[in-house]
């Protein structure tokens, strides 16, 4: 698929189109077929899945369960039964940290997380081992926005940018301080895979592999939000034990989380909601649970979203993955020369420089102009971009710096939209100046 | 509209009442984790008047615009004339229209002196 036409498959540049959207971190534009494949399921066949015998909810169940299908191959997971349907990738952690967090940890041990998450993927720990008398770890980031595990600075793969599509941070770094915060304690290390502010990709791969060294029964959790809209994901070639990630990030409707985990784990571990659909038998005394993923399905779930999830990864398949990666960093690229040589001194990009190293996301400070005049006087011409501490409070706090400034990029993105931004942030300037 | 009208701006550029006084009767501070503002403000009554009022922080365009406007206001008025004031009357006194978010920056202020009285 090319690229360039792209932009009429999404019919919000229809109602407004002079749209600059920079925002896809925080959700992304749905194509026109996301959109019908929900009206589909209200219009054709809307009944509950799994419970009627009739044809509308046979259909129904039918279209829901070839999602858990595709969603399992999309990531290639052993299968598809390892895929749970949630509400978002903050349901997901949620999941985790009560359903596994407190199955396996207990007061004395260690949970290991980092402060470039999201607070979905910070608190829900953190909160567990004030809970329960655990300890929380949290691993920092250097000057260069990587996470701070090597002795050895900024030894970065020396490769030209773009033979390989995915490659991440510190390849072949030794991860040497991982050693002084990973110990046989640690249960779970709870980590994003990009950072929804620096842009860091991390090399999760090497991580999973060097924290299983030091501790082969440490559970790695992968925050994947803002990996699996951009960027192949093989959760088995990654080496962890669960990901989670969001469906409006990727295209997909509000309202629909994935949680991946590995089968034999996710038996292991205690329900999530108790209630309709994840039963086998109910006595008055006691209940015989559904085998995973059924088992932390409790209720009705968001069928419209679920069933549309599989329309936003047909989407993204027919364009490529590799095709995307390769679309963002370029304008990635181009979206950081072009900032920081108009305005020299005056904008300070957070993050790697290399976009090798980086997702579509470039986070920066402008001069003393507080970021909400920045967005205020933005939006005037119809750029959208977010500011604050984006749901990063801990990261900003290490960086003291209050809020910052953040456009991201996706398929749907042109140089023309970093040209309007620079022209803003232009405007920006004349303005407050 | 565009909210960054040229008495917005006047204001921000340069704010009336910035910084700290040397012995105030009154001092607090008030702030907006989400976007990182933060107001002090110290004020001298005598008796029931206010007589000096100053304020400091980081803020955005508008709330430190709003901050300038309510300081200079506020000089001279009796501590009841004061309470009186409200979201409407910060609105009038700044004359733009604001959304649900950035209203807040223009409360900030507010807090700040309703906390001293
Ligand atoms: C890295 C990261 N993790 C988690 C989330 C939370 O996603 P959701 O709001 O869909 O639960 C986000 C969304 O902003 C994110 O960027």
């Amino acid at each position: 698929m090319n690229l360039k036409n792209i932009r009429k498959d999404f019919p919000i540049f229809r109602h407004h189109n002079a749209l600059v959207y920079l925002d896809s971190t925080a959700t992304s534009l749905k194509p026109q077929s996301v959109i019908e494949k929900e009206v589909e399921y209200y219009e054709q066949y809307s009944a509950n899945v799994f419970r009627g015998i009739y044809k509308i909810s046979e259909r129904a169940t039918s279209e829901y369960k070839k999602t858990r299908e595709i969603v399992a191959q999309f990531i290639n997971a052993n299968k598809p039964e390892e895929i749970v349907f949630t509400r978002s990738t903050t349901e997901s952690l949620n999941l985790l940290a009560y359903s596994l967090g407190r199955k396996i940890v207990n007061e004395g041990d260690e949970i290991v997380s980092t402060i470039m998450e999201h607070h979905s993927n910070f608190v829900p720990w953190q909160q567990l081992a004030i809970e329960n008398g655990s300890t929380f770890k949290v691993i920092n980031v250097n000057n260069d926005g990587y996470l701070d595990l090597d002795n050895l600075k900024s030894q970065m793969p020396a490769s030209p940018a773009g033979r390989s599509n995915i490659k991440s941070a510190a390849k072949n770094s030794n991860l040497e301080k991982l050693k002084q915060v990973i110990t046989r304690k640690t249960k779970i290390l709870a980590l994003t895979y990009v950072s929804n502010v620096l842009g860091t990709i991390n090399p999760m791969k090497e991580i999973a592999a060097a924290a299983k060294k030091i501790n082969p029964n440490i559970m790695v959790i992968v925050d994947a939000a803002q990996a699996l809209p951009h960027m192949k994901v093989d959760v088995r070639d990654l080496g962890v034990d669960f990901v989670a990630f969001s469906s409006h990030k990727m295209l997909g409707p509000t309202g629909v989380g994935v949680l991946w985990g590995k089968y034999n784990l996710l038996q292991e571990m205690f329900p999530f909601n108790y209630g309709g659909e994840m039963i086998q038998e109910v006595y008055v005394d006691r209940t015989v649970f559904k085998e995973p993923p059924l088992k932390f399905e409790a209720g009705t779930p968001h069928i419209a979203g679920v069933i549309a999830l599989k329309e936003a990864i047909h989407y993204l398949r027919s364009i490529g993955l590799d095709v995307v990666r390769r679309h963002e960093m370029e304008i990635t690229q181009y979206a950081i020369n072009l900032l920081l040589s108009e305005f020299k001194g005056q904008l300070r990009i957070l993050g790697p420089r290399d976009v090798d190293h980086r997702g579509g996301i470039v986070t920066f400070t402008f001069a003393n102009y507080h970021p909400h005049d920045v967005a205020q006087i933005l939006d005037e011409d119809n750029i959208c971009i977010r500011v604050g501490h984006h749901c990063a409070m801990p990261l900003h706090e290490s960086l003291r710096i209050n809020a910052t400034v953040r456009a991201s990029f996706y398929i749907y993105n042109t140089k023309d939209d970093v040209e309007k931004l620079v022209e803003g942030l232009k405007k920006v300037q004349k303005i407050l100046r | 509209m565009s909210i960054y009208q040229e008495i917005i701006l006047e204001h921000y550029k340069n704010p009336r009442n910035f910084g700290t006084l040397k012995s105030p009767s009154k001092k607090t501070s008030v702030s907006n984790p989400s976007c990182g503002d933060k107001i002090g403000m110290d004020v001298v009554f005598t008796g029931k008047k206010l007589m000096e009022i100053k304020f400091s922080g980081q803020g955005c365009a508008i709330s430190r615009a709003a901050a300038s406007l309510l300081t200079e206001y506020c000089k001279g008025k009796t501590n009841e004339e004061l309470q009186k004031l409200d979201k409407e009357f910060m609105i009038k006194l700044l004359g733009i229209e604001l959304g649900p978010n950035r209203i807040k920056c223009a409360l900030l202020p507010l807090e700040a002196l309703h906390k001293l009285l």
